[in-house]
C-alpha cells in the first residue's frame, strides 16, 4: 500500500462511509486515507457520487454507516461549523461568497472561528475588542496579500473577476487556519490556462500553509499535474486508486470515463 | 477606540444634536416635540428591525409583539400602586404587578430584557424555518403575544389597557435612548460580527462551513434586535400615555417595515433616515383626511385618504427602488465630505 | 353536550371550515406556482362581498346575477392585482414580492375604507337561506347545506380545470419548473394570470357565503379569514389543492369545538389558529400533504 494511503500519518480517514438517500445509494463502502500534508484527488465522472462525498466530509449530510476521523477525531455526526472548528476547511463548487461585502470582510468571516472576545464585548465596546478586531483586519489583509488580492482589499467581492473570486474563496478558507482544504470542483468554469495557473497556486498554498489538501474534481487533467494519490469513483464505488500515473494507464479509469467503446475499439 | 477625525465628528455632533434638543421647548411648540419624540422611538424600532431582517436576513413580522412586550412592562413599572389598583376594574391587579414601582430607566431596560427572554423562546423554536415561513410563524407570534395580554387581565388590565401612563419620555430621554441604540447596534454590525451576520444573511452555508454556529448567531441577532425593540416600545407606551392591546397589530409591524425598507435594508443611517421620513410624511397626510381650505374651495376630508397614499407610497418604493433610499450603503463622514467636494469642483 | 348540540356544532364546523377551505385554494395554487404568499387574497374576499353587497341592496339585482358578476369582477381584480404589484417583481428577492403583496393587502383595504367608509354595513339575509328544516331538537339552516354544497362544487370544477384541462397541466407544469415549462412554449404570465383569476374567484364566492353567514360587511373583513386560511393552506400542505380543502376543514372544525368542548377558552379563539401554524411549522413545515424539497448544497 502507497505511503499516501497509509492510516497512522493520516489526517483524513474514511472507512466504509455508505450514504444513502430512499433507495439509492449515492456512496457505498467508501475508504480512504489522506496522508498529513498530501495534496488528495477524488475523481470521477458525473453521478459518480463526489459531491456526496463533499457533502459529507463537511458535515452536512451524515452518512449511514462508517466513520469519518479528522486528525484521529470522529466528526461522523458533527456539525458544519464544529467540523470546521477542528481544522477542516471547504470551498464551493459554486462561489459562495458576500456580493456585497468587501475582499477585506469576506476573508475576516473566516477568522471569526479563532475569535476569543465575544458579541458583548462588541457591543459594548471593551478594550479588549477594538485590540482583537485590529488584529483580526491585519490577519485578513496578510491572507488577501498571500493570494495576490491585496489590491482590491475595499472592492465588493461581486465585483472581482471569477478566477479572484475563487482565490478570495480559498483566503476566507485559510482564515480558518485549517490543517486541511477541502475544494470541490475547484476548476470548474475555468479554462485550461486558468486551471493550471490554480493548481500551481494550489500547490504553493500547500507549501506555505503546512497544509493538506483534498480535491473534488470531475476534469482528470487538471488534478493529475498537482494531486500526489488519487482515487476514482463510479456509480458511488471506488474503482481505482494509485498515483497518477498508475491511475491515468488504469483501464477500469478509462472506461469509466470514457465509455465501453474506446477499450475495445483500442 | 481610536480616535481619529470621523469618532471626533461623530460625537461633536451627537454633543450638539443634544444640546439643541435640550433647549428645543424653547423653539418648538408642543405639537413639534411631540413628532420629534416619535421620530425618536420610530428610529429605535427601525433600527431593532434592521439587525434582524436587513443585516441577519431574518425575515421577522413578529415586531409588534416585541413592542407590546415592552410596552406593557415599562407601563406596569412605572405606573404607581394607587393607580394602579385603581384602573384594574375587570379584575385586581395580581402580585408582583401591583407592587413594582421602579425609575424610568430601569422600567425600559426591564421591558428591553423581558421582550428579549421572550424572543428567546419564540427563537430557539421558530428559527429553524427558512424566510416566508419563519415571517409567517413569527407573525403567528405577534397575534399570540396579542391575545395573551387580552387574557392576562390580572397582569395587563385586558382589553381595557392602561391608561395615564406617566409620560417620562421627554424629548432629550427619547434622544439619548435612540443614540444608545444606534452606538450598541453600530459597534455590533461594523464589527467582524456584523461581517458575520451579513454572511449568513447571503449564504448561511458558506456561513457554517466557515464555523460559525449560524443558529447561535441568528438567535443572538433576534433577541438583540426584540430587546431594543422593547426599549421602543417602553418609550411608546409612556410617550402615548395609553396602550391597549388593539394597537399593537399587524399595521404596527407593518410601520416599522416600511421604514426599514424605505431606509434601504442592512443601512443603519438608512433605517434613521426611513424612520424619519415616513414619520413625518405620516404626519403630514393626516391633513388629507382633515378638511382644507384652499381659499377658493373648501374641500372635505376624506378618512382613510392617508392609509391609501401611505400603501401607494410603499408600493411605488418596492417596484421602482427596491434597495431603498440608501440600498446596505451607510451615510459616513467620508461620504459627506466627498459629496461637497465634488459639487465644489 | 347534548348529541343535537353536537351535530349542530358540526354544521357550523363545516360551514366555516368550507369557507377557510375556499380561501385557501386561492393561497395554495398561488404559492405553488410563484413561492409567493399572496397577502391582499383575503381582501379580495372583502371586495368580493362588497360587490354582491351593492349589487343587491343597492341595484337591487337578483342573487344570482349578483353573484356571478361579483365573481366575475373578483376575479380580474385578481389578474390586475398580479399585473402591478407581483408580475414587475418576479426576478427580484422571493421577499420583494412579499412586501409588495403585504403593500397591496393595506392600499385595498385603505381604499375600501375610503369608498365604502369603515362603518359595518349588515347584510339582508335571503329568506330561502335563513329558512331551516327541523329533525327533533336539531335545526339546520338552509344556509349551513348550501354552503358546504357550493364548495363542494366549486372544488370539483376547479379540479377539473387543473388536472383535466391543458391550462391546468400548464399550471401544474410551472409549479415544478418555471423555467422549462417557459422554455415549451407555454406563455407562463397568461397562466399566472389565470391562476390568479381562479383563486381570486374562489375567494369571491366565498366572501359572498361569508356575508351571507355572518351577515355583514367591513373593509376589514378579509384579513382574519385570509390569515386563517393562509394557515389551513400550509397546514395541509401548501401547493396541494388537496390539502388546502383538507386544511381548510380542520381549521374550522378545531375552532369551533374547541370554543364548544371548552367555552371558557373562547376568548382564546383567535389564538386557535395561530398556534395551529406554529406546531404544524415545527414538526412538519411541508404540511400534511405536502411534498418535500430538498435543499440544495
Amino acid at each position: 500500500m502507497n505511503a499516501a494511503n497509509d492510516k497512522a500519518g493520516a489526517i483524513l480517514v474514511a472507512e466504509n462511509v455508505t450514504m444513502r438517500f430512499g433507495g439509492v445509494t449515492a456512496v457505498s463502502d467508501l475508504s480512504f486515507a489522506l496522508r498529513k500534508g498530501a495534496i488528495g484527488g477524488v475523481i470521477g465522472p458525473n453521478g459518480a457520487g463526489k459531491t456526496t462525498v463533499f457533502n459529507v466530509l463537511s458535515g452536512f449530510y451524515t452518512p449511514q454507516e462508517g466513520e469519518i476521523t479528522l486528525l484521529g477525531k470522529n466528526i461522523k455526526g458533527l456539525q458544519p461549523y464544529e467540523i470546521c472548528k477542528m481544522g477542516m476547511a471547504p470551498t464551493f463548487q459554486n462561489i459562495r461568497l458576500s456580493p456585497q461585502m468587501t475582499v477585506l470582510e469576506n476573508i475576516m468571516v473566516g477568522c471569526h472561528v479563532r475569535r476569543h472576545g465575544r458579541w458583548w464585548s462588541a457591543a459594548l465596546g471593551l478594550p479588549g475588542f477594538y485590540r482583537e478586531e485590529r488584529e483580526l483586519q491585519a490577519k485578513a489583509a496578510a491572507l488577501a496579500e498571500k493570494v495576490n488580492l491585496d489590491k482590491q482589499l475595499g472592492e465588493t467581492a461581486g465585483s472581482l473577476p471569477y478566477g479572484a473570486q475563487r482565490r478570495l474563496e480559498i483566503a476566507r478558507a485559510l482564515a480558518t487556519e485549517p490543517a486541511l482544504l477541502l475544494l470541490d470542483e475547484p476548476a470548474a468554469g475555468m479554462n485550461p490556462q486558468e486551471s493550471i495557473e490554480l493548481m500551481r497556486f494550489i500547490g504553493k498554498i500547500r507549501d506555505e500553509f503546512n497544509l493538506s489538501i483534498l480535491l473534488i474534481e470531475h476534469d482528470m487533467k487538471v488534478v493529475m499535474g498537482v494531486c500526489e494519490y488519487i482515487w476514482v469513483m463510479e456509480y458511488g464505488a471506488l474503482i481505482a486508486e494509485g498515483l497518477p500515473d498508475q491511475v491515468r494507464n488504469n483501464p477500469l479509469v478509462i472506461r469509466a470515463y470514457l465509455g465501453e467503446d474506446v477499450i475495445t475499439n483500442a | 477606540m481610536r480616535f481619529d477625525r470621523n469618532t471626533f465628528l461623530t460625537l461633536a455632533a451627537m454633543l450638539v444634536f443634544g444640546l439643541i434638543l435640550w433647549q428645543s421647548e424653547k423653539f418648538l411648540g408642543d405639537y413639534q416635540i411631540y413628532i420629534a419624540k416619535l421620530i425618536f422611538i420610530n428610529i429605535i424600532l427601525a433600527l431593532s428591525l434592521n439587525l434582524i431582517y436587513g443585516f441577519t436576513g431574518l425575515f421577522s413580522l413578529g415586531h409588534a409583539g416585541f413592542i407590546a412586550i415592552g410596552a406593557y412592562v415599562a407601563a406596569i413599572c412605572i405606573l404607581p400602586q394607587a393607580q394602579k389598583e385603581m384602573m384594574w376594574i375587570l379584575e385586581p391587579i395580581a402580585w408582583p404587578a401591583s407592587h413594582i414601582f421602579t425609575p424610568f430607566w430601569v422600567a425600559v431596560l426591564g421591558a428591553g430584557l423581558f421582550a428579549g427572554i421572550f424572543a428567546f423562546f419564540i427563537a430557539v423554536p421558530v428559527l429553524k424555518l427558512g424566510d416566508d415561513y419563519l415571517g409567517m410563524a413569527t407573525l403567528a407570534f405577534a397575534e399570540i403575544i396579542r391575545v395573551l395580554i387580552v387574557n392576562a387581565t390580572p397582569i395587563t388590565n385586558g382589553s381595557l389597557g392602561i391608561k395615564g401612563i406617566p409620560n417620562h419620555s421627554t424629548l432629550i430621554v427619547c434622544y439619548i435612548w435612540a443614540l444608545f441604540t444606534l452606538v450598541i447596534l453600530a459597534r455590533l454590525c461594523y464589527s467582524n460580527f456584523g461581517n458575520i451576520l451579513r454572511c449568513i444573511r447571503d449564504n448561511e452555508i458558506a456561513a457554517s462551513v466557515m464555523g460559525i454556529n449560524v443558529f447561535h448567531y441568528k438567535v443572538l441577532s433576534f433577541c438583540v434586535g426584540a430587546f431594543f425593540a422593547g426599549i421602543g416600545g417602553a418609550l411608546l407606551g409612556s410617550h402615548l400615555s395609553t396602550i391597549d392591546p388593539k394597537m399593537f397589530n399587524f399595521l404596527l409591524t407593518f410601520n416599522v417595515l416600511m421604514f426599514v425598507v424605505t431606509g434601504g435594508l442592512g443601512s443603519l443611517t438608512g433605517s434613521i433616515l426611513g424612520a424619519t421620513i415616513i414619520t413625518i410624511l405620516l404626519e403630514w397626510l393626516r391633513a388629507l383626511e382633515e378638511p382644507m381650505n384652499l381659499g377658493f374651495i373648501e374641500l372635505p376630508g376624506i378618512p382613510g385618504m392617508r392609509m391609501v397614499v401611505f400603501s401607494v407610497v410603499l408600493l411605488a418604493i418596492i417596484l421602482k427602488r427596491r434597495e431603498g433610499i440608501m440600498g446596505t450603503r451607510e451615510l459616513t463622514w467620508n461620504r459627506i465630505f466627498a459629496f461637497f467636494s465634488r459639487h465644489k469642483a | 353536550m347534548g348529541f343535537e348540540m353536537f351535530l349542530q356544532h358540526c354544521f357550523n364546523a363545516l360551514t366555516l371550515g368550507s369557507l377557510y377551505a375556499l380561501i385557501a385554494i386561492g393561497y395554495t395554487m398561488v404559492y405553488g406556482i410563484l413561492r409567493l404568499i399572496n397577502f391582499a387574497h383575503g381582501d379580495i374576499l372583502m371586495v368580493g362581498a362588497y360587490f354582491i353587497f351593492f349589487g343587491t341592496f343597492a341595484f337591487g339585482w337578483p342573487w344570482g346575477v349578483a353573484a356571478i358578476l361579483s365573481i366575475l369582477a373578483a376575479g380580474l381584480l385578481g389578474v390586475l392585482i398580479d399585473r402591478v404589484a407581483y408580475r414587475p417583481l418576479r426576478d427580484a428577492p422571493r421577499i420583494s414580492a412579499l412586501i409588495s403583496a403585504i403593500a397591496m393587502s393595506f392600499f385595498i383595504e385603505s381604499v375600501a375604507v375610503v369608498v365604502f367608509t369603515g362603518q359595518p354595513r349588515p347584510v339582508q339575509q335571503p329568506a330561502w337561506l335563513t329558512n331551516a328544516w327541523q329533525f327533533g331538537d336539531l335545526r339546520v339552516t338552509h344556509l349551513a347545506a348550501f354552503v358546504p354544497g357550493i364548495t363542494i362544487i366549486l372544488v370539483c370544477l376547479l379540479l377539473y380545470i387543473v388536472y383535466r384541462t391543458k391550462p391546468g397541466l400548464a399550471m401544474r407544469a410551472i409549479s415544478k419548473d418555471i423555467e422549462t415549462t417557459r422554455l415549451l412554449g407555454v406563455k407562463v404570465d397568461n397562466i399566472i394570470a389565470l391562476t390568479f383569476g381562479l383563486g381570486s374567484a374562489l375567494a369571491a364566492a366565498a366572501g359572498i357565503m361569508w356575508a351571507l353567514r355572518y351577515p355583514q360587511v367591513h373593509p376589514y373583513m378579509g384579513v382574519m379569514p385570509g390569515l386563517k386560511a393562509f394557515i389551513a393552506a400550509v397546514f395541509g400542505g401548501i401547493g396541494s389543492i388537496e390539502g388546502a380543502v383538507l386544511g381548510g376543514l380542520v381549521i374550522g372544525f378545531v375552532e369551533i369545538m374547541a370554543v364548544a368542548f371548552m367555552p371558557e377558552l373562547s376568548s382564546y379563539r383567535d389564538a386557535f389558529a395561530f398556534l395551529i401554524l406554529v406546531l404544524v411549522l415545527l414538526v412538519k413545515p411541508t404540511g400534511l400533504l405536502g411534498e418535500k424539497i430538498e435543499e440544495k448544497i
